[in-house]
């Protein structure tokens, strides 16, 4: 019954007309390029605030209750004598955690490299949806401004964890984050819900259904298998954050108690009963697992590709890695009870939590193996993009393995309320996840402005940055194995812990202002770039991927009139017998060999090499 | 303008063909939007079915949504002609769709009338019973009928569901406009209706779901 020409019109009108005024241009834009920018830029700057909050309470946690005047200026609220008081150090972590998570990695994965790659890589014009597009983004912008607005709020901003479990969340008496501070948390969230639905929906479909002629689904790049999965994730676990954002609001301002049951506050019973704050710790994490998917999958898939051609080889195992990226996501929507192991859960329930989460490494370390598998015997080209690639892979191989001591509820019980959980999220979902975008940062930052990053810069930036985080995190991990609470503002008053816990925290606090220091090279080097930056050629990195045959930076509408059409898969990097050490996927396989037809055979082959009679004229 | 009209065509074209679900792009983006808003109410049916086991106890729903006629009680009357008003509702949707494709511009246009008064009258039952049990002083607090959490439940799940009804009507208004102005004519093709009528049947879809877990059991 598919009319396919169906709504041309309305496409035409949507896809063709170029923007004239500056507002339509490059404000109220359509074009996924200038969105993608805007996501980009938004949540760099939402990364930054981040950012400078854990500089705040990193010194609060070295240096406790040390004087800092200029912080008075920062937060008028939290810091009037110049020390930063118990709930300012509370709203700090929550606004660091909610605002990294959802504002910075979310969005610049999905929304800023998905917007840019998606329609490039699978060669069309733009998303299928252009305005829904707009509105993603402006919603998102709106969700922003509340949460930077919430830190204004008299009684200050949320407080409680970004988990905001209730009753700490719930009642306003709670903790002074707990009035409307949290309000605005919870809008600012759903705000954020629905401009990523809106978002991923558009990803989903022009993936699916605009690929240009030749590209078939296994002829995608990783990057946008990785992007499109995460997309999915969000698509499909952000409605029961949704669900419980909305009932925690009813809770906060109708009187109703899903999450609460009879309590005494102060000393006062509140006239509550009934509910149950582990229904939200449900909720929450069943959108908090596939959350850090969200993050991990679009990392994943960038690195394989800047790999693959740092590496001058073709990825090892692709149909694997687009297996694995599938099974990771499936696999992520049962594991969230691992998140609640010390909620007193049914120890035998908590056994299935195990099971599943332990699986979760095998298609981890498959993927793992075949990035080591794709580096193995390449000629490695050691840029910055390619440093970052490596870098993910160490960080996620640290953070996974010490997700496997937290997988098991035996070891999970004890270590929970460490630092050692500190240290894992962080290195396997944060740090991984920006060391992911910093080499998407560096790679594409040529196609998007037209202008080459500086490598020396860049590199002091990923050594810089590289070392400086192993020195917060592997710290971290100490602390936690010898007992050092997480959550706790003071530790000087604790007489369990020994001096030599306090200089290790110093070590913590000096290496992530290193790191931070580090971030200021990198701003400094992106904005002097695109300012007055070495004009950058079509394709630097002598890449295979559509992206790179389109102009630079690519006009409006991508292509030109005449759509390119795809011959071979994207990683025909050193095909034996072809003229160049890449051949891009716009070439017909009658004039250059492809090595698509062999990936089969070198991977059992095992060293993933397209050896042997390198022609792939038969199809 | 005209060529490159023409050649855009063409590329819509193939984009049908080559989605792994032959479908157009407007169709795979409902479908998929509607596993989003399902997963949505199966959040919060979840939720009402944990917070309903923990507890224990709940009112008794036939009690409850009883009508009295003649000084008898009739368990479940208005919510029974309730789910037909809105099951009919999608007998005309189809019947919207139906008459779309064969390009019937008067009588897509009468189906999608119907099925909006269908629904504008589903959504009239639904504010007798709040204002029903409103005067008999369920608050989102408290309720004269069991444990606070049925209040709180009954107004959450039906008033979601009722704003769909409603966001859907207001969605079937804008295509019945489209239909009855000639833009898809212009467009050359109807399945605009179609995808309207996926949201509708959904929405329909998910009553069954309320009705039999809120209301039945």
């Amino acid at each position: 019954m598919d009319q396919p020409i169906a709504h041309a019109e309305a496409a035409v009108d949507a896809h063709h007309h170029e923007p004239q005024s500056f507002w339509t241009k490059y404000v109220f834009s359509q074009d996924h390029k200038v969105i993608a920018m805007q996501y980009m830029i938004t949540a760099l700057v939402m990364g930054f605030i981040g950012m400078v909050m854990s500089w705040i309470f990193r010194i609060q946690l070295a240096w406790p209750d040390h004087n800092l005047p200029f912080l008075r200026l920062l937060m008028p609220t939290n810091m009037e004598s110049g020390t930063l008081q118990t709930p300012g150090y509370y709203m700090l972590v929550t606004m660091h955690g909610t605002i990294m998570v959802f504002f910075l990695l979310t969005a610049i994965l999905t929304g800023g490299f998905g917007n840019f790659l998606i329609p490039l890589q699978v060669g069309a014009r733009d998303m299928a949806f252009p305005y829904l597009n707009m509105l993603s983004y402006w919603f998102y912008f709106l969700s922003c401004v509340v949460i930077t607005a919430s830190l204004f709020v008299t009684t200050g901003a949320a407080s409680a964890g970004w988990t905001s479990y209730p009753p700490l969340s719930a009642l306003e008496k709670a903790t002074p984050g707990s009035g409307l501070g949290q309000d605005l948390w919870l809008i600012a969230i759903a705000l954020f819900i629905v401009a990523s639905t809106m978002g991923s929906l558009n990803y989903v479909t022009t993936a699916l259904n605009m690929r240009a002629k030749g590209m078939t689904l296994m002829r995608m790049p990783l990057t946008v298998w990785g992007i499109i999965t995460a997309a999915m994730l969000g698509l499909f676990a952000f409605p029961a954050l949704f669900a419980g954002a909305v009932l925690l609001l009813l809770d906060r301002h109708l009187g109703t108690s899903f999450f609460l049951p009879h309590l005494v506050v102060g000393g006062e019973h509140i006239v509550r009963n009934g509910g149950s704050p582990l229904l939200w710790q449900h909720l929450f994490w069943f959108l908090g697992h596939p959350e850090v998917y969200i993050l991990i999958l679009p990392a994943m898939g960038i690195t394989s590709e800047v790999l693959s051609n740092g590496a001058r080889k073709p990825i090892f195992g692709y149909k694997v890695m687009v297996g694995s990226i599938i099974a990771i996501a499936f696999l992520s929507f049962i594991v969230w009870g691992h998140h609640m192991f010390v909620s007193g859960m049914n120890p035998w329930l908590g056994f299935a939590f195990v099971i599943t989460t332990l699986i979760i490494a095998v298609p981890s370390a498959i993927k793992t193996f075949n990035w080591l598998g794709t580096l193995w015997k390449g000629k490695i080209r050691f840029t910055t993009p390619m440093l970052f690639a490596i870098g993910f892979i160490s960080t996620f191989v640290t953070g996974g393995l010490t997700g496997l001591f937290l997988g098991n509820s035996a070891l999970d019980i004890p270590l929970h309320d460490t630092y050692f959980v500190v240290a894992h999220f962080h290195v396997v979902m944060g740090l991984s996840s920006v060391f992911g975008i910093f080499a998407g940062i560096y790679y594409w930052f040529p196609k998007m402005t037209g202008k080459m990053m500086n490598e020396r810069w860049g590199k002091v930036h990923f050594w810089l940055t590289f070392i400086g985080s192993y020195g917060v995190f592997w710290t971290m991990h100490y602390l936690g194995f010898m007992g050092m609470p997480r959550r706790y503002y003071s530790y000087d008053s604790y007489q369990f812990l020994p001096p030599s816990m306090h200089t290790l925290q110093m070590v913590i606090t000096i290496s992530a202002l290193i790191v931070g220091a580090a971030q200021l090279i990198f701003t400094l080097n992106f904005l002097l770039a695109w300012l007055r930056g070495k004009k950058a050629p079509n394709n630097p990195w002598q890449a295979t991927t559509l992206e790179w045959q389109a102009a630079t930076p690519p006009p409006h509408g991508n292509w030109g009139p005449v759509l390119p059409e795809v011959h071979r898969w994207p990683y025909d990097y050193s095909v034996p017998g072809a003229s160049a050490d890449f051949v891009p996927q716009t070439v017909p396989v009658e004039i250059e060999p492809s090595g698509e037809h062999h990936r089969v055979a070198a991977a059992v082959n095992g060293h993933g090499q397209t050896n042997g009679h390198g022609n792939g004229h038969h199809a | 303008m005209a060529t490159a009209e023409l050649s855009l065509q063409h590329e819509f074209h193939d984009y049908t063909l080559r989605s792994p679900f032959r479908a157009s792009w407007q169709k795979v983006m409902m479908w998929v939007f509607i596993v989003v808003d399902a997963l949505t109410f199966g959040s919060l049916l979840v939720s009402y079915g944990f917070t309903r086991v923990s507890i224990g106890t709940w009112a008794n729903p036939a009690h409850v949504f009883a009508l009295h006629i003649g000084g008898k009680e009739i368990p479940l009357l208005l919510i029974a002609i309730m789910t037909f008003i809105l099951v009919s509702s999608s007998g005309t949707m189809a019947l919207a769709v139906a008459n779309a494709y064969e390009r019937n511009k008067k009588r897509t246009v009468l189906f999608l009338t119907l099925t909006m008064l269908l629904g504008l009258t589903f959504v009239g039952c639904q504010v007798y019973e709040w204002t029903h049990l409103i005067t008999h002083g369920t608050r989102p607090w408290w309720n004269p009928y069991g444990p606070p959490q049925f209040g709180a439940y009954f107004f959450t799940l039906t008033g979601f569901h009722g704003m769909h009804v409603l966001s859907g009507v207001l969605y079937l208004a804008i295509v019945a406009r489209m239909v009855a102005n000639g833009t898809l004519d212009r467009r050359g093709s109807y399945q605009l209706v179609e995808i309207a009528g996926l949201y509708w049947h959904f929405v329909d879809l998910i009553w069954v779901f309320i009705f039999t877990m809120f209301y039945l059991f």
